[in-house]
């Protein structure tokens, strides 16, 4: 690795333990989402550093969009009004700082303890094919299982959650066209 | 066949992008006047460009409490993105920065608006502002995935997410041809990501211009450039992804590469005009019924040609 991707994964790294940091001392809702999503960006670069640009790259994609939405959520439920008023992000301090002490001693316990293998054979200059293919070669029912149990979960989370359900749309004998809807759809149903 | 960036392609390309933008720009206000039955002059068309010294001088609006830091990142990181965005877009030859991961650098830049416009929602701390802001989300939860699986097929039909792949492997035929569907959804994307058109309604009047509602001064111009920025960003994309780049008979790759930039700008800006303001609500299911269903067989088609070449 050259002297610049060092620096890169220096600085990233240092930056995303700021935004951590930053997580948990800002006072607003707002501020708090996007120091996380600062965080997790650099995350990303520092993937990108370590020459795995699709899966960097994707990492900031997905958590812009994640975090952002996330935002919405965490305004919407903050137990203070609307997340609008300064807040802190400190709940149950004694028992977060035990539990967080034992994951930090585990995982750093765990690169010691980890055999890392050493590399074999020449890197390669774009390794999202390498990627692809160690995710969906061997994996493939793995994967193919894991996104139908996703899928699963989403939808029956959106059920549980709704109040309103296909009686009330369609009526009793579900004959009832168009569908009594509290909102207009775009496809008119 | 591209060429890595030469020192001054930096500097071009985003001095290109403005380029395209105000060309937009000009052909809205150009159709604005021929609307209203006034002459097309020079002057109707450079109108609009009077809003920048306008912008730069004028006081900005103060309000109480307004969240400063993440509204300024907000209105900074919108046109910030577009330029972005253009690094890995080719013109001609040339490309700045030829990614191997091009598409999806594209893709994550068109993702940093949705972060852009809810913190240019939420900093000014007012009702509507943010009112708008969360259209934009509701807006991108369904203009995303369509889109993505409209970038996805371009991939998987060169099976490479680099953007110059992409374009070499359409010779002969272009995937606008035999990928018409994907086309059609990427422009879709593109007025989308651009908050323009039918897909203004972060802006809506209805709201009292939403996101832009408190936003005076330098923040207003930075977004209101934001918009046509991306605009012109996604149709020198379409250029690469759909329309074989600047393969053509007779012309130079840069003239190819410009004459199409310029007709699908054309088509966007005519195309924006024509149609109604869309209700995040009704675009949702559209999107998520109709849409989606046939961009992932659209994404389908190039597969099948892939595993069958």
């Amino acid at each position: 690795m050259g002297t610049t991707s060092t620096v890169l994964l220096w600085v990233l790294g240092v930056l995303a333990l700021v935004g951590g940091v930053l997580v948990f001392t800002l006072n607003s809702m707002a501020r708090v989402t996007f120091a996380l999503l600062g965080s997790l960006v650099c995350v990303g670069g520092v993937v990108t550093v370590l020459r795995l640009p699709y899966l960097g790259v994707v990492i900031v994609l997905m958590m812009v969009m994640e975090m952002v939405i996330m935002a919405v959520f965490m305004i919407a439920y903050m137990m203070n009004p609307a997340g609008l008023m300064p807040m802190s992000m400190l709940h149950n301090k004694r028992g977060s700082l035990v539990i967080s002490g034992l994951v930090f001693a585990a995982l750093v316990v765990g690169i010691f303890l980890v055999p890392w293998p050493d590399r074999t054979g020449a890197r390669l200059e774009d390794t999202t094919f390498q990627v692809g293919m160690s995710l969906m070669g061997d994996q493939m029912l793995t994967m193919v299982t894991l996104g139908f149990v996703l899928l699963a979960t989403m939808v029956g989370a959106t059920v549980l959650a709704t109040r309103r359900g296909r009686y009330d749309r369609f009526g009793d004998d579900l004959d009832q066209r168009p569908a009594n809807d509290s909102a207009g759809g775009g496809v008119g149903r | 066949m591209a060429e890595a960036g030469t020192w001054w392609a930096l500097p071009a390309a985003p001095a290109m992008l403005l380029v395209f933008a105000v060309l937009a720009v000009a052909a809205d206000a150009a159709l604005d006047a021929r609307n209203a039955g006034r002459r097309i002059t020079a002057h109707t068309a450079v109108r609009p460009l009077l809003a920048v010294p306008r912008a730069l001088l004028a006081q900005p609006r103060r309000l109480p409490a307004p969240d400063r830091l993440l509204w300024r990142a907000g209105v900074i990181t919108v046109p910030v993105a577009a330029v972005l965005a253009t690094l890995v877009i080719p013109f001609g030859n040339r490309v700045v920065a030829d990614l191997s991961v091009g598409v999806v650098w594209f893709n994550a830049m068109e993702v940093l608006t949705w972060a852009g416009l809810w913190l240019a929602g939420w900093g000014p701390n007012a009702a509507f502002s943010l009112v708008g802001g969360y259209r934009f989300l509701a807006l991108g939860l369904a203009y995303e995935l369509p889109l993505m699986f409209a970038l996805i097929s371009a991939a998987t039909g060169a099976e490479s997410l680099r953007v110059t792949d992409i374009v070499g492997a359409q010779h002969g035929l272009w995937y606008a041809v035999w990928m018409p569907f994907a086309f059609v959804l990427y422009l879709a994307g593109v007025l989308a990501f651009s908050f323009l058109g039918p897909f203004a309604y972060p802006l809506g009047r209805d709201v009292a211009d939403g996101v832009l509602g408190e936003t005076s001064g330098v923040d207003r111009l930075l977004l209101q450039a934001g918009r046509w920025l991306w605009l012109a960003a996604g149709a020198a994309m379409a250029v690469p992804l759909f329309l074989g780049g600047g393969a053509g008979p007779g012309l130079p790759a840069w003239a190819w590469s410009l004459v199409k930039t310029l007709l699908v700008l054309a088509v966007l800006v005519w195309t924006l005009r024509r149609l109604p303001m869309l209700r995040a609500d009704r675009y949702v299911e559209l999107a998520w019924v109709v849409l989606l269903p046939l961009s992932v067989l659209q994404a389908l088609v190039p597969a099948l040609v892939s595993l069958t070449r």
